[in-house]
């Protein structure tokens, strides 16, 4: 599908990949294949659409500005994918080759087994026991790592997981099938190993994908604060340099609707920075020279150009990330449900091993009577079942949130989501919108509605933007205007039909979020803003109530816009709070005992995020936010937050149900197998039986959301 | 007897056979893109000279 190249051989290429969440169908794959082949520069774009992807082949000489226009030249919106983010699937496909391989060992074995079980004996039974033995050994070996390296890692920190039973069972029935194997005896367990392995390597690569697959999802979200910035270079041009490369001292010139990329010092202009990355607060903010201001800052109105202070770890935007880093320790201290399950689970069962051993010993059964009879013990309680019950649930629900907009990024979150008993809001960007909606459109007469958007079409301005998506979609023919200028923080003037047209800061200071339209002789029209709600934020809050979760606001943002909101919604509130102060609030609520439930957006939530017991982003989010939090939702609506809640909960309900059943199989079988009746017949019947029942209901959780 | 001592191999090989496809498919890039290999089928292959 890669069209002619027009790319001189022999020239080194580099290869990027962008996420282009835009693209729906076949035609978009087309468009965007057929017309990047079709630069000058590019080799050859590849589009991935289940990754919503296109990977480009190009000439180095091509920056990450170019390509980004190539992209949106074609009609679509790009984000460079950083490497760091590139998703790293090596773990699902070692799991996917080795379930292929246990897959193929254990159709292969039951067939001979098969045979054995109907009766054959003497040399064809030996035969078969044989060739089971040279399938099994080397899966086992190669299939069998996974659990092998993961119980020997917990062993050696003294301390035991789900693997430890496992890799014990699998062992030693491998050790007593081949021994018996030798001695030319009856039963061989290979089938009923081979079978296990099989089974918990289908749980573990569902797990494995689902936090893939979420996490592909949130990188593809995930908006490049900077990727790097243009700077200036002695002949007083400039050239496009990445972040990594940034030193102090060098002079970024940063264009109006970029990101800075480094921490600085404006040298010349003056411009409006919009902070909501670090205070979380929209409202942009009038630098002028000698001002420092911050990475992941977004330039709104003006060029300016920075001197470098401090680039890549030296930033405050690194500091944030250090903070969340920390915080997130705690987190990873958390015990899945499966392990605190095996906690108790290991040791029983060991000992019910060993005490029918020494029971049939007593009892006079002889050594390798007794031996058999324990190591069915083992075997027929290998947690099949169990290292299903958890991923098998878990994998359903999550599926069943992504449908309705909910990207959880591992089965852990749903653990944690469901213990949640408090939860806490940022306001600007979380409770409400986070950009500024005009309120008064009906405000402005007819005629000068034109001009208007035609000025606030000039302008990266969030009012600028706000005036401009209240009039979309009303079919306006937009007048061109001559001699536009922006002035920073005072704002635009034009000149329409031989008029002047201006739009800026309201001529009163108290006006709150406004701006002032003037156009000739007309009178000057006062625009008011206003940073809207999400919809459904009541609903969402009483719902939450309802379930039995308190809520309080914690935001960056000044003390009054802060108690009224909250006031609104009969809420507590915590306002000018830092990014440490977010973060001690929470651990402070959760060294008393409550498990806090964080939702934020920002970058100064980063680290509240990080030390929630469980958090929760909006899709429009600072990539820190998006990254720090445990499941991102999409869409305006604060609904999925309470809907996740609830399927979390009933998720657990089902995990919960599942370990039920799966012990009650062993109370069925384990006296059977101390009885000595258990033969590898009865072992691989009951084996695949539980995982079967456990997977049945595992799927009931498909409308779980 | 002499049959098994046929068809064992038999269906070893053709099992292995189908293991050995599936790692190639895993390895080449075959299961990347489910979604876009589908809507492929739709593209209209453009005349081009090359």
């Amino acid at each position: 599908m890669n069209a002619p190249s027009h790319v001189a051989l022999g020239q080194p290429l580099s290869t990027t990949l962008f996420a282009v969440p835009g693209m729906r169908c076949a035609g978009c794959i087309a468009k965007l294949e057929n017309g990047l082949a079709a630069i000058d520069g590019i080799a050859s774009a590849r589009v991935n659409f289940a990754a919503r992807r296109v990977t480009i082949a190009h000439q180095s000489s091509l920056d990450l500005p170019a390509l980004k226009a190539a992209i949106a030249g074609i009609g679509f919106a790009a984000e460079l994918v950083p490497d760091i983010a590139a998703v790293d699937d090596r773990e699902a496909r070692r799991l996917v080759r080795a379930m292929a391989v246990a897959g193929f060992a254990a159709m292969n074995i039951m067939l001979l087994s098969v045979s054995v079980w109907s009766g054959a004996e003497g040399a064809t039974r030996d035969l078969f026991h044989w060739l089971s033995a040279l399938i099994a050994l080397p899966t086992i070996g190669y299939s069998g790592r996974p659990f092998f390296q993961s119980a020997w890692a917990a062993l050696k920190h003294g301390r035991t997981n789900m693997d430890v039973p496992i890799s014990i069972g699998v062992t030693l029935a491998v050790a007593l099938s081949l021994f018996e194997t030798f001695t030319g005896g009856p039963h061989a367990y290979f089938d009923g190993a081979v079978m296990l392995l099989f089974f918990l390597l289908v749980g573990r690569w569902l797990d494995c994908v689902m936090r893939d697959r979420a996490r592909d999802g949130v990188t593809q979200l995930v908006r490049q604060t900077a990727a790097g910035g243009y700077v200036v270079i002695p002949d007083g041009q400039t050239a496009w340099t990445d972040a990594r490369r940034l030193q102090p001292g060098m002079t970024l010139r940063v264009a109006a609707g970029e990101r800075l990329a480094a921490d600085g010092e404006i040298i010349t202009g003056s411009t409006a920075f919009d902070l909501s990355l670090l205070t979380g607060e929209s409202a942009p903010q009038l630098r002028a020279a000698g001002n420092i201001v911050y990475a992941g800052t977004l330039n709104v109105s003006a060029p300016v150009d920075v001197r470098v202070t401090a680039a890549g770890a030296d930033t405050a935007l690194a500091d944030i990330a250090r903070l969340m880093d920390a915080a997130g320790q705690g987190k990873s201290r958390y015990v899945r449900i499966a392990d605190r399950a095996a906690r108790y689970y290991a040791p029983v069962v060991h000992a019910l091993a060993a005490l029918s051993f020494a029971g049939w010993m007593v009892a006079g059964a002889g050594w390798h009577q007794s031996l058999i009879i324990a190591i069915s013990v083992l075997i027929i309680t290998c947690p099949c079942a169990l290292g299903l019950a958890v991923p098998t649930a878990q994998i359903v629900a999550a599926g069943a949130l992504m449908r309705r907009g909910v990207l959880v990024k591992d089965g852990s979150t749903l653990e944690r989501l469901a213990e949640a008993d408090l939860v806490a809001f940022d306001k600007t960007g979380t409770l409400t919108l986070g950009r500024p909606v005009l309120e008064n459109a009906g405000d402005v007469p007819a005629a000068l509605v034109p001009p208007l958007v035609a000025l606030a079409q000039a302008s990266r301005h969030p009012l600028s933007l706000a005036i401009v998506s209240a009039f979309a979609g009303h079919g306006l023919a937009v007048p061109t205007l001559t001699d536009v200028k922006e002035m920073p923080g005072e704002g635009l003037s034009a000149c329409w039909q031989g008029t002047a047209v201006r739009l800026g800061r309201p001529a009163a200071d108290d006006a709150g979020l406004a701006a002032a339209f003037e156009a000739g002789g007309w009178p000057p029209v006062l625009l008011h803003f206003s940073d809207a709600l999400r919809p459904d934020t009541r609903v969402a809050i009483a719902d939450l109530g309802r379930l039995g979760l308190d809520a309080s606001v914690l935001s960056g943002d000044r003390t009054a816009p802060v108690t009224k909101l909250a006031g609104e919604l009969g809420l507590d509130a915590a306002s000018a709070l830092s990014p440490a102060d977010k973060l001690r609030w929470i651990e402070g609520r959760q060294q008393s005992g409550r498990r806090v439930l964080m939702v934020g957006d920002g970058l100064n939530d980063g680290p509240a995020l990080a030390a929630g017991h469980v958090s929760m982003a909006p899709s429009s989010a600072s990539d820190v936010g998006q990254n720090a939090a445990d499941a991102v939702f999409l869409g305006d609506s604060l609904l999925p937050v309470p809907i996740a809640v609830r399927a979390a909960r009933r998720t657990m309900r089902i995990v919960r149900q599942n370990f039920a059943l799966a012990v009650g199989y062993n109370l069925v079988a384990v006296p059977l197998a101390i009885a000595g009746l258990v033969t590898p017949l009865i072992a691989a019947l009951a084996m695949s039986g539980s995982s079967l029942m456990v997977i049945g209901n595992a799927l009931r959780l498909r409308a779980a959301a | 007897m002499t049959g098994l001592l046929l068809l064992i191999p038999v269906a070893l090989g053709l099992g292995l056979v189908g293991l050995v496809a599936f790692f190639w498919a895993v390895r080449n890039g075959q299961f990347e893109d489910l979604e876009g290999a589908g809507m492929r089928i739709l593209i209209e292959d453009e005349d081009s000279d090359a």
